[in-house]
């Protein structure tokens, strides 16, 4: 049925194989083309498998089926098994979706924006091997698999932060994502290993029945009555320590660190990677294994929540502070994937006998949804960061200012992607961004109330960030001697089709949600695999819309206009605040104190002083007396025949003596 | 006697076959260059047939169960057929110089082949005593084969002494068996066996003529002036696919004929082990020719593979089956190395040869490296896998001897890892004012490496290699 979706993996593969071995050999354009083209290709498989799944399949009970179309077993050990295979669910198509798109924008957009870079070839092998592992990753048929593919995606994170490898930033960023998000997969791999060893199976086997409801044996395979036997807290503790995998990737407090050095990256890059696909895995993680969330951790999910509600407000508030614009876009994203978290932790179970009630599907679509929405609208603003650094040759906001006169295309689509992400009706964050609130707000006022705030610093900093900008004094200094021009047509079409696909599902979902259409998003993806109608709660969709919509008029009244005395006025009331804020409010000065000071001083140096004097000089002195040892037998092997006689034969009494005595 | 019971005997059939053929094509080629040359490609087709064959045989015997296979057997002979057809292409860049002789190479390996075939499927004494016979004999003569050299004709001379001497010692071994039991079939000998001191005696006569193919410690003494005498493929061919066919042939003995002495023999194999793998290393440390520390380093990876054997397992046929696919592409890579070294080199194969190698001849040193870390177990080429496997075959039976064991083999691969690595400094790091200069290797060549490589990169991570081999060890 499926047999076709090993080529959505074996396509990008391919090209990074061929790109990667002989692309220095080829031309620019040539490479790139190989590239695209094979995205291109993978893109139209992934939009006719989720047309098939969607529209083609008959649901079962009203329920999407779960297809897996290829699991082969890699290493058999005992009752446990790797496998390497593709699962298709409405989670793992979804994903596709949004994976195929944003990857065959950036690759379309890249040949504008990398146009005579040295490495092109290479850049194009790096981002086949990125959407290679990343479409792994989401159709891993097991937790095991999702992990292989969850490094491989952080090694070519870390290849293309590295790109620009001349340059000091971008090495010293490649190497703190590494470490960081590795440090976190430390953790993800004790839990997958916990994990395997209590439930004797690595398979998410487990979805389907939990959560639908209909099934009694709820592991289809493995051992769950062992794992709970064993102690009631062994799954809370392996699904926490994946979590902590899934902060890492996903850049939560206090691990997001890296995200915003990542920047460093070319600007396409973050639009794919650290915007749309990479770093939502953690949230894609937690729905993956939500079924063993609700049923078996529910209390854990608070952490989830807490956590998700500490970086949406820390990262908003830093970014209504930061200068350089992909920093700003850096953190906000940040702050929007903790939304898509805390909406996964307020799902909470309530479940009625087995049937989950609609509170928990409310939080697990809008997360999807919002993810879904997210990474268009954040893809298009990166890319449209991108046309900006283009132009003006810096990411700095200072050297910006006036720039909508002349890039109209880019503003355009800005000005929709930031209406997209404020959370104004008709554009498409404005759907998904109220779900979450309102599952925010039924699992508990306060968490309900704090997000509202959020979204609100989300409109303001947004606004002041595009008028910034586009309006406000132009720097006719930096502008004297080059002209701002508009990006080429390979680096507006991805923008505009972004654009597109904001508005259209906005339109199409702020309508069906206040008209109470089945069709929308909830229809396809849902905890449950049902058909969940989503219907806006009048109440939260008024006071979010007026919320967004006052900030966003503090945003023009403060930034809009030549003059910005208010934000002057602002800056001097409260300079210890904005420096604070400006500088991360030191989180990265923290862990430099924490590994500096304490873990390298304390731990690492004795322990390195052992490994020098204690260890080594161990092995020398074996090593030494190997050496020695072959020296003096030497002449055992003189080349004289009857001696190898001698020897053969006394070898052989020998052992026969040995035999005879035991 | 019934002749169609021949019809069982397919891969000895196939390969018979391919000496008349080869044969006869050599006989009509007679002094025409263009079709000499193409008699490798002829013989590399039959090998391909023979492999093929091989794999896939039913488990038969026949002649009143004087040759039995088993689906494991098959195995072997389809993966010894195959390292032979990389000898070959390796080869054939070398025999291009000795053309006048190519066709008696070719069929001297068919006939090793042939008697190898004949010696691991031998349900009894009497043939496993011919086959062998009958693949050392024409050994001796490849090792010989530059005749010019005088190293070579040394080396022949060595292996032909200690192989007599061996046979003679091996044949008393059997006699005592013979003289205990009163049968030379393995499954009547498994019967009659008991712990008394002749059969003891027996077993280890027995075990030391076996000993000298696999060149197990003290039966090693040959090994480092053979291996340096005989030309490069030849070397090669006696590394990897004569040890390999001697080493199941000892496991299926052992387990067969000798099923009930299990405690001596394990015992007799702890020994040996130890001593092979810790005084070969030993010996590698110091040496400074590379051919000479290739017969070190295949002295200690035959105490790896003697490893699998212990404990009379199940998982013991499988994982030493597996550990020999894997040497095969990994040794046979670095003896491809040194082979084309040599001959772009007036013959020269010490180790300062290979100083500053990286700088002229990057790829072959990279490939070179490979082998390299497969050979020393470093993960994740094919080596670590097999040893692995290996170690595991030998502590299933939970000895605590056995653990002992696996220990200082454990141990020695650290230290085989020095001395694998001082090569791979010597190409990469040694600075040299004068390094080999840059050559383009020849296709066959180019052939013989790309199946190599691949071997050592796929054969450990594409888990079906394994299941296949272990399907047919059960």
């Amino acid at each position: 049925m499926f047999s076709y979706t090993i080529f959505i993996m074996l396509l990008p593969l391919l090209s990074f194989i061929v790109l990667g071995l002989a692309g220095m050999k080829m031309q620019h354009k040539v490479a790139g083309l190989i590239g695209t083209c094979s995205l291109g290709m993978v893109t139209i498989l992934s939009y006719i498998t989720a047309f098939q799944y969607f529209f083609g399949l008959d649901r079962v009970n009203g329920v999407y089926q779960t297809f897996v179309p290829y699991n082969f077993t890699w290493l058999p050990l005992g009752n446990l098994h790797f496998d390497l295979g593709i699962l298709l669910d409405p989670i793992s198509v979804m994903m596709l979706i949004v994976i195929s798109t944003v990857s065959l924008m950036v690759h379309i957009y890249s040949f504008g924006y990398m146009h005579g870079e040295k490495g092109f070839q290479r850049y194009y092998a790096f981002l086949s091997l990125f959407t290679m592992s990343m479409l792994g990753l989401v159709l891993a048929t097991n937790i095991f698999q999702m992990y292989m593919f969850w490094e491989l995606v952080g090694v070519s994170s870390y290849l293309l932060i590295g790109f620009y490898y001349p340059l000091k930033p971008a090495i010293a960023a490649s190497k703190k994502a590494f470490i960081v998000t590795r440090f976190a997969d430390m953790f993800f791999l004790v839990g997958i290993l916990t994990f395997g060893y209590f439930v004797d199976s690595f398979s998410f086997n487990f979805a389907g029945d939990i959560v639908m409801g209909q099934g009694t044996t709820p592991f289809i395979e493995g051992n769950l009555a062992k794992a709970v036997a064993a102690g009631g807290f062994i799954i809370p503790t392996a699904l926490v320590l994946m979590f902590i995998g899934g902060a890492g990737k996903s850049a939560m407090f206090p691990l997001h660190i890296w995200l915003p050095d990542a920047m460093e990256g070319p600007t396409p890059v973050s639009a794919l990677i650290h915007a749309a696909t990479m770093v939502v895995a953690g949230v894609f993680q937690i729905a993956r294994m939500f079924p063993l969330w609700i049923e078996y951790a529910p209390q854990a999910m608070s952490i989830v929540v807490w956590v998700g509600v500490i970086t949406a407000f820390y990262a908003a508030a830093v970014a209504c502070a930061q200068s350089d614009i992909k920093r700003v876009l850096a953190f906000s994203t940040i702050s929007q994937i903790a939304f898509m978290m805390v909406a996964l932790g307020v799902s909470l179970p309530g479940h009625h006998g087995a049937i989950l009630d609609n509170h928990a599907q409310l939080g697990y679509m809008a997360s999807m949804f919002h993810l879904f929405t997210h990474a268009m609208f954040k893809a298009c603003l990166f890319l449209g960061a991108g046309c900006i650094i283009h132009a003006v040759h810096s990411n700095e906001m200072a050297l910006m200012g006036g720039l909508r006169k002349y890039m109209p295309i880019t503003h355009i689509t800005f000005l929709i992607s930031c209406l997209a992400i404020a959370g104004i009706p008709f554009f498409s964050g404005f759907s998904s961004k109220d779900e979450i609130i309102t599952a925010c707000m039924e699992y508990s006022p306060v968490v309900g109330w704090i997000m509202t705030g959020i979204a609100a610093m989300t409109a303001f900093y947004m606004f002041r960030l595009y008028y910034g900008i586009f309006w406000g004094t132009e720097n006719k200094e930096a502008h004297a001697h080059h002209t701002p021009h508009e990006a080429p047509l390979t680096m507006t079409i991805p923008l505009i089709v972004l654009t597109v696909i904001t508005v259209g599902v906005g339109v199409y979902t702020t309508i069906a949600g206040f008209a109470e259409w089945g069709g929308s998003f909830g229809s396809f993806v849902s905890a449950a695999g049902t058909d969940y109608t989503i219907h806006f709660n009048m109440q939260i969709a008024a006071t979010s819309t007026v919320i967004a919509i006052l900030s966003i008029c503090l945003a023009t009244y403060i930034y809009k206009g030549e003059q910005q005395p208010i934000a002057d006025r602002l800056y001097a009331t409260f300079p210890k605040l904005h420096r604070a804020a400006y500088k991360r409010f030191y989180q990265d000065e923290i862990w430099q104190y924490v590994t500096h000071r304490i873990i390298f001083r304390l731990v690492s140096t004795p322990i390195a002083w052992f490994d020098r004097h204690v260890v080594d000089g161990t092995f020398n002195f074996l090593a030494w007396g190997a050496n020695e040892a072959g020296e003096s037998i030497r002449s055992w092997q003189s080349g004289d025949v009857r001696q190898y006689a001698v020897w053969f034969i006394t070898g052989s009494v020998a052992l026969t003596l040995i035999l005879l005595c035991i | 006697m019934n002749y169609s019971e021949f019809l069982n005997m397919v891969p000895e059939f196939v390969l018979v076959l391919a000496l008349i053929i080869v044969f006869f094509a050599d006989f009509f080629a007679s002094r025409n260059a263009e079709r000499k040359a193409s008699l490798g490609y002829l013989t590399m087709l039959m090998l391909i047939g023979t492999a093929v064959t091989s794999a896939m045989t039913e488990p038969t015997q026949a002649f009143g169960g004087i040759y039995v296979t088993t689906a494991a057997i098959n195995v072997m002979k389809a993966i010894l057929a195959f390292g032979s057809l990389v000898v070959v292409v390796m080869a054939t860049s070398w025999v291009e110089k000795n053309l006048k002789l190519a066709g008696e190479f070719y069929m001297l390996i068919l006939s090793t082949l042939l008697g190898m075939f004949m010696m691991m499927s031998s349900g009894s004494f009497l043939l496993f005593f011919l086959g062998l016979e009958m693949a050392s004999v024409p050994l001796a003569c490849m090792v010989a084969f530059d005749r010019h050299r005088k190293e070579s004709a040394e080396g022949a001379a060595k292996y032909i002494l200690v192989a007599t001497f061996s046979s003679g010692v091996m044949l008393f071994g059997i006699s005592f068996i013979y003289a205990a039991t009163g049968t030379l079939y393995f499954d009547d000998v498994c019967a009659a066996v008991s712990n008394s001191p002749l059969c003891i005696m027996g077993l280890v006569f027995f075990f030391s003529g076996l000993g000298f193919k696999i060149s197990l410690v003290p039966f090693h003494f040959w090994t480092a002036d053979t291996y340096q005498g005989a030309p490069t493929p030849v070397t090669g061919y006696l590394s990897v696919i004569s040890k390999g066919a001697a080493a199941i042939t000892l496991c299926t003995i052992l387990m067969k004929a000798f099923a009930p002495m299990v405690e001596y023999w394990d015992y007799m194999l702890y020994i040996v082990i130890v001593l092979s793998i810790t005084v070969a290393n030993l010996f590698a440390i110091r040496q400074n020719e590379l051919k000479r520390f290739m017969a070190f380093s295949s002295i200690s990876q035959a105490g790896y593979i003697m490893l699998a054997v212990v404990g009379n397992g199940q998982l013991g046929v499988a994982a030493l089956t597996y550990y020999v696919l894997v040497y095969i592409v990994a040794n046979m890579a670095v003896f491809t190395v040194i082979n084309v070294v040599e001959q772009n080199n007036g013959g020269r194969t010490d180790m300062a040869a290979y100083n500053g190698f990286y700088q002229t001849n990057p790829k072959l040193s990279f490939l070179m490296t490979l082998a390299l870390f497969s050979l020393a177990g470093i993960p994740p080429f094919a080596g670590m896998f097999s040893k692995f496997f290996v170690f595991m075959a030998g502590v299933q039976n939970g000895e605590p001897m056995a653990y002992g064991v696996v220990f200082i083999a454990l141990v020695n691969t650290v230290v085989s890892l020095y001395y694998y690595l001082l090569i791979v400094k010597a190409m990469y790091i040694t600075k040299t004012d004068a390094p080999l200069p840059t050559f383009q290797s020849d296709a066959n060549t180019k052939v013989a490496l790309a199946i190599c490589t691949a071997g050592i990169a796929l054969f450990g991570v594409a888990s079906c290699v394994y299941e296949w081999i272990a399907a047919a060890g059960i």
